[in-house]
């Protein structure tokens, strides 16, 4: 995906963010048939697309067979612009045994997504232009879509020294966060968003006031005092997100505010955009879907920071969603060593994955009981990089192809195997899904088909 | 009753009720010089202690020798765990040696459920973490039914550190569902929120102590006093030490031990005739014998296993 225009804000002198991908010959295919859904482009309707030289070249009705391209009869699949998820962990430098490069963007493609960022809460943490421009360069031998990757605010994520933010913007940070931990001091915090004048791009935050968390490793509620488990107060994510937001209010500065969990956090949200504060925000499908009751069993696929909230909380954020008080969604894909989630849930990492569940979850979660629409579900899943600087994937002539093909009819059975990640601790296994991602085509060329998928070639 | 003791949360009142009964036949046993059944004869049981324990595992070491289990005790400290093993891995060496049932106490809610999904065995839970003590909430039962007749309708207190006891989320959960009204009182700080959930009222004061039939002290648990729950000790025993000014003539007293002296109780009510805290010791091997017995030779139990168990228990 090539550079965006810089917005007005954050992501300003310095530009637009580079993302990187192994080469991949451009393609030229007749996606015939498909129902079309993009509601940015206004479109909803049966048409083929002619995807030529890795841009989109044209869409009508009846288009004929390119020559020496490929044909894919899409007959009863739906084409939606390629997702967007900006929050991925990548477990690369350092857990490569969790996660890779490779591993993590073949997962991304086969959930649909066209592009992705990747956190830099690794070993090394990336937070250094050399750290940086290795990974850059991995990518773009092994990435199977575009890839970003976020750099840290404070060095080694100590929450005390600020990186080297302006080097590391033009080595290509396509944002900061000290994600999986919170900037504890409002002082450094501070800092960064008076230094984002100068190094430009979105800092993106992990919400939390760890001496509210404590040892908490659940939502704090009913099933916390049943269980005996230690919680983690919603105020924990809501009191930070409302001390952030009246700081870059006062800095002038934009900020992002990572897998809000909590109805206190949508409010703090609602309130400080109301009052002119530059803040975006993102849920994930698990905050969306599930509540602290699916961790009575004490699964530690239920486990993650910020953890599983109640039901008020889980409908707060789909009015939230639909409201447009929540951005967009990401997944947080965050993968765990099997021999690390077997373990007693206290003991268990937190995190889940979600790259190749997210669509097929939300999906059989909200938008086939009615809960919300299918062109809202698109809008949501596409919007990922628009604060970090990333054109949305569009359905339209002269646009770099992005997008997926989906059969939304197809039920499938989330396994304890059988995914495209290096890792299995999806929230969503052992759950019966409906809607299956058949293609990819990322910036062009295709990332993903479905191993039943056939696709004709044309002579 | 499913075939492992894992929270008294599955458990229902006709389990609580049979296994009371049972530990009453259990005790009329337990009266004769000759102590032992065969029921257990030539089937393993495995006490798993990654917790130090002084009550629990000698009774249910005692309550397995009565059964004529064979028995293997196994502390963290020097074995396998010591070397850095899983408990996925040490639960599945165990399980190679057939063990018919394996008693598991671990510092971590939720674990003895995990051993259950990686053995055959029966598993018992003898304490997870800040979760559920299953069987020190039945032999409270047993105990108190024994000395009050009845358990219907009584009013009991559960007193001090709550937030950090299994124990007391045990003995909300089966007092309530036996019958009883619960009422937790402490330091809001060690009250955790949302306990009303469990079916108990919450007190922060001791000022309606007197409504109790039977006041339930929990032990203060300096081990676990790290971060500032309370100011001092000295605070917490001058507002909620059971003393002998507090506690009525016609209140029951019980506590789960080790007592803390001169903290959570008085040494002048530890000693009077209303606690009942030696007979919960006591109670401790009949009740444990009697949810070895319902697992592993009651219903549902393997048709060799029943030989001579289908009755009440026989002298050996």
């Amino acid at each position: 995906m090539s550079a965006a225009a810089a917005p007005a804000n954050g992501s300003g002198p310095r530009g637009g963010v580079e993302l990187d991908c192994a080469a991949a010959p451009p393609a030229t295919v007749l996606v015939r048939g498909a129902r079309l859904l993009d509601p940015r482009a206004g479109l909803n309707g049966v048409s083929d697309v002619l995807v030529r030289d890795g841009r989109i070249a044209e869409i009508s009705p009846t288009i004929a067979a390119p020559e020496g391209g490929e044909v894919v009869e899409a007959e009863g699949l739906h084409a939606f612009p390629a997702f967007v998820d900006p929050h991925v962990h990548l477990r690369t430098p350092g857990r490569e045994d969790e996660e890779d490069i490779d591993s993590g963007t073949r997962a991304a493609a086969a959930g649909g997504f066209c592009a992705i960022l990747a956190q830099p809460n690794t070993d090394p943490v990336v937070d250094s232009a050399p750290v940086l421009r290795s990974l850059r360069e991995r990518a773009r031998v092994e990435a199977r879509i575009p890839t970003g990757f976020m750099a840290a605010i404070t060095v080694g994520q100590d929450g005390e020294r600020l990186t080297e933010m302006a080097d590391l913007a033009d080595a290509g940070a396509a944002g900061f966060t000290d994600d999986g931990l919170p900037v504890r001091s409002a002082g450094v915090m501070r800092q960064a968003l008076q230094y984002q004048r100068l190094a430009g791009r979105l800092l993106a935050l992990h919400e939390e006031d760890p001496s509210l968390s404590g040892n908490g490793v659940m939502h704090e509620g009913e099933m916390s005092a049943l269980l005996g488990v230690a919680g983690i107060p919603s105020v924990s994510e809501s009191s930070m997100v409302a001390r952030d937001c009246a700081l870059a209010l006062y800095e002038e500065g934009r900020i992002h505010v990572q897998h809000v969990s909590a109805r206190e956090t949508v409010d703090a949200i609602e309130r400080a955009k109301a009052a002119g504060c530059q803040v975006t925000c993102e849920a994930t499908p698990h905050h969306l879907l599930l509540t602290d009751e699916a961790v009575r069993t004490l699964d530690t696929n239920m486990k993650m920071n910020p953890p599983l909230r109640s039901d008020a909380d889980r409908r707060t954020l789909i009015e939230a969603l639909r409201s447009g008080a929540i951005d967009f969604i990401a997944t947080d894909h965050a993968p765990h060593a099997r021999e690390e989630k077997e373990q007693p849930f206290e003991l268990a990492p937190m995190g889940v994955t979600g790259l190749e569940t997210a669509f097929a979850a939300l999906h059989s979660g909200l938008v086939v009981p009615g809960v919300i629409e299918l062109s809202l579900l698109i809008e949501r899943m596409t919007a990922g990089g628009d604060p970090y600087g990333l054109e949305i994937p569009q359905l339209r002539p002269g646009a770099p192809a992005n997008l997926c093909l989906v059969d939304l009819e197809a039920d499938w059975d989330v396994g304890d195997a059988g995914y495209e990640s290096r890792s299995s601790n999806c929230a969503f296994a052992g759950r019966r899904l409906t809607g299956r991602v058949r293609m990819t085509i990322a910036d062009g060329a295709v990332a993903y088909r479905e191993r039943s998928f056939a696709l004709g070639a044309v002579a | 009753m499913q075939p492992h003791l894992l929270s008294v949360d599955e458990l229902s009142r006709d389990d609580i009720e049979r296994i009371l009964g049972r530990a009453e036949s259990f005790a009329e046993v337990s009266g004769r010089e000759i102590k032992k059944v065969p029921t257990l004869r030539g089937r393993t049981v495995i006490n798993l202690f990654y917790e130090a324990s002084t009550r629990t595992q000698s009774s249910f070491e005692l309550a397995a020798k009565r059964l004529s289990a064979d028995l293997i005790t196994l502390k963290a400290a020097g074995s396998a765990v010591d070397k850095g093993e899983s408990l996925k891995d040490t639960v599945q060496t165990l399980s190679a040696y057939d063990p018919a049932a394996i008693i598991i106490r671990t510092p971590h809610a939720g674990a003895a459920a995990l051993v259950a999904r990686w053995t055959s065995a029966a598993v018992i839970n003898a304490g997870d973490g800040k979760h559920e003590h299953p069987t020190q909430a039945l032999l409270d039962l047993y105990t108190l039914k024994r000395r009050a007749g009845s358990l219907e309708g009584l009013r009991v207190w559960i007193v001090g550190d709550v937030l950090h006891s299994r124990v007391a989320r045990s003995n909300i959960l089966a007092f309530t569902r036996m019958g009883c009204e619960v009422t937790v009182c402490g330091p809001p700080t060690l009250i955790p929120r949302g306990i009303e959930s469990l079916g108990c009222a919450v007190r922060y004061t001791l000022d309606e102590l007197s409504s109790a039939d039977v006041v339930y002290a929990l032990r203060m648990q300096r081990e676990r006093m790290s971060g500032s729950f309370v100011p001092s000790l000295r605070e917490y025993a001058a507002r909620y030490q059971i003393d002998g000014r507090r506690l009525g003539p016609s209140q029951l007293l019980m506590h789960p031990g080790p007592v803390n002296r001169g903290v959570e109780l008085a040494a002048e009510v530890i000693d009077s005739p209303q606690a009942l805290i030696a007979e919960q010791v006591e109670s401790g091997v009949v009740v444990r014998m009697a949810v070895l017995y319902e697992l592993l030779a009651g219903r549902g139990a393997p048709n060799d296993a029943r030989a001579g168990a289908e009755t009440e228990p026989q002298p050996a």
